[in-house]
């Protein structure tokens, strides 16, 4: 079973959706490219945490991450991500991904946690290589997804 | 879990015979109905863990076991230096040395009574908890590198603990052989502003009755009777154990081949214990032993200080530190012979028996407190540590109740405010920022703490000592 938070009305936008774990909680990004995918993962990510509407995109964060392949990748770009809302104190709802080769850029765009409005459910202590796998399925969408430990 | 898979050798002990690559049998100490109720992901973990190099007599799960990172959340495994042995941040897990401490108030539930509302209130206020939470104690970069050093020891330096609490804490407060230069200027960022924080998830502070005392004399020595007042804290590492975790977990994962480790899951990845990576990693998790340490003395500090002003009558006083996600250098007897182990324990705790040096004195001659956490409305439990248990597991058992459910199956099921309301019903005050973390951490999510402990007395990993049960729990 999974937990969608599709964007119907623009289907080029990231998808996202939950699986479960029994003890923390799988992301899932999905896109017509990997980029999309990737971007999907990290607002699976702030979904863990709290209701997507109620983050305001405003403030931007630049990210930069490398590993040997897609899968590792994916670990490490959602890794940086709960690294930045760690130090930062912030939460973020709107996502750019770029490639080159093995190498991630991206930018977040967010805002700092207010928790009385963003009322967090738990912390993402990081992602995990369990249930791991970036690839291409039959209808050609791209599908990132892992758990994340709470 | 199918009971095809497993023999059995005893009423609460099944074995998995040593097949394919696996170097030792697993074992898996649980009632028949805790087994069938397993997800048969722990099978699958400790039969994965069996077949890492230089591990040693068995790849080990206890009652609460499920489905982990690579080990199962439950599993115990020792391995020898001297044959190869590894050391695996995935055996040990994200949270560094998550714990739980209890403290003893001098107060009993009349006493609580008249200020319950308000002491809920002032614990939810004054200790830091949940996303976004700031600690009062921010370090800068050379007290960060002390603190990874002294730990515990280092937090009653400097006033946020008392000294004679760290006799009552595994490693006397403070884990040698930490370095904090292994230790990633990343991961000492993330911590800075995370010292005496709770965090969240299943972590929590609880005020706690004793309701039931199994054990009358094992009792007198821990300091507690009927009807006393308990105050349980559990919470790790922080943002430094997670970011130190997430790091070595990668290069063990890329440095693996490198050793000619063959991984049957990433999640499991190691390094040999005398090897660069191996020596950095037992470096950076000793310092996050430490900062776990300091973490619950600060926490404790803070609490301290919220009773003095509530409860000025009440002494806060420490009854023992355990840790889990650990990996401790331990003499064993392995076929007669002491020998120098590395053991990890992920969700598990020690459980020394009568007589281990290791054991506070004024606790030696029982065995050391071994605490077990339950949910927000069923119960703890006190247990001490077995003479028996030492041959077992490497003197270890369970450390909670386990989950049952997902988390979102959880908050399908339950709705937070609800929650909070049917246990202020029961007399058990629940503050959280969250109404969704409460319905994540609903009682009903998890297994049946009771059957757990009943399986770890009857598997002689650890004899029940007290039964406690919350009044007042904070989330964060």
């Amino acid at each position: 079973m999974s937990y969608a938070g599709a964007n119907v009305e623009s289907p080029m936008q990231p998808n996202w959706e939950h699986f479960p774990h029994q003890a923390d909680m799988g992301v899932r990004g999905i896109g017509p490219t990997k980029e999309a995918a990737f971007e999907g993962a990290a607002l699976a990510v702030t979904a863990v945490i709290t209701d997507l509407a109620e983050v305001i995109p405003t403030q931007p964060v630049t990210m930069a991450c490398d590993a040997p392949d897609d899968e590792l990748l994916l670990v490490d770009w959602l890794n940086a991500l709960v690294y930045e809302m760690a130090t930062r104190r912030m939460l973020f709802s709107r996502f750019n991904v770029r490639f080159n080769d093995h190498s991630l850029h991206a930018t977040a765009w967010g805002e700092p946690i207010e928790v009385a409005r963003h009322q967090p459910a738990v912390e993402v202590k990081g992602a995990t290589y369990t249930e791991l796998s970036v690839k291409r399925d039959e209808e050609g969408r791209w599908i990132a997804q892992c758990v994340v430990d709470v | 879990m199918d009971l095809n898979l497993l023999k059995r050798r005893g009423p609460d002990e099944w074995h998995i015979s040593p097949r394919g690559k696996m170097r030792v049998p697993g074992v898996i100490y649980a009632t028949e109905s805790l087994i069938r109720d397993m997800d048969e992901k722990v099978y699958e973990q400790v039969t994965n863990v069996a077949t890492l190099p230089g591990i040693v007599q068995a790849s080990y799960a206890m009652p609460d076991a499920h489905w982990g990172y690579g080990f199962p959340i439950g599993g115990v495994a020792a391995f020898d230096p001297d044959l190869g042995g590894v050391v695996s941040a995935g055996g040990v897990g994200f949270d560094i040395s998550c714990g739980v401490r209890a403290l003893r108030t001098g107060l009993t539930v009349e006493d609580l009574q008249p200020v319950k509302e308000q002491l809920a209130e002032a614990l939810f206020h004054r200790i830091p908890a949940g996303v976004g939470s700031r600690g009062k104690v921010h370090l800068d970069r050379q007290e960060m590198d002390a603190m990874l050093a002294g730990g515990a020891r280092w937090a009653v330096g400097k006033g946020h603990g008392l000294q004679e609490d760290l006799e009552l804490i595994e490693e006397e407060g403070c884990m040698a052989g930490a370095k904090p230069e292994c230790v990633s200027d990343y991961a000492k960022k993330r911590q800075q502003d995370e010292m005496g924080t709770l965090g969240s998830g299943n972590h929590y502070l609880e005020v706690q009755q004793v309701v039931q005392v199994f054990d009358v004399a094992v009792a007198s020595i821990f300091g507690f009777r009927e009807g006393d007042i308990v105050v349980s804290i559990h919470c790790g590492s922080r943002g430094l154990g997670h970011q130190i975790g997430t790091e070595f977990l990668k290069r063990m994962v890329v440095s693996a081949a490198r050793y000619h480790i063959d991984l049957p899951d990433r999640e499991l990845a190691c390094a040999p214990i005398n090897s660069e990576v191996g020596q950095e990693y037992l470096g950076a998790m000793r310092a996050a032993i430490n900062c776990a340490l300091a973490n619950r003395e600060i926490v404790t500090h803070l609490v301290r200080q919220v009773f003095a002003d509530l409860l000025p009558q009440a002494m806060l006083s420490l009854l023992y530190d355990v840790s889990h996600n650990t990996c401790k250098v331990e003499e064993h007897v392995i076929d007669g012979i002491p020998t120098r182990l590395f053991v990890h324990r992920k969700g598990a705790t020690r459980a020394f028996g009568p007589g281990h040096p290791d054991v506070p004195l004024s606790l030696r001659a029982v065995g050391q407190p071994v605490l077990i956490g339950g949910t927000m409305g069923t119960a703890s439990y006190v247990l001490v540590g077995t003479q028996e248990s030492m041959s077992l597991a490497f003197g270890s058992a369970c450390h909670g109740a386990g989950r049952s459910m997902s988390r979102h199956q959880a908050t399908r099921q339950w709705h937070g405010r609800d929650v909070v309301r049917e246990l202020a019903a029961r007399g058990i005050l629940i503050r959280s920022p969250s109404f969704r973390g409460v319905a994540e951490e609903a009682p009903g999510a998890y297994k049946d703490v009771c059957e757990v402990v009943d399986a770890a007395e009857r598997a002689k990993l650890a004899r029940k000592v007290a039964r406690l049960e919350p009044l007042i729990c904070v989330k964060g």
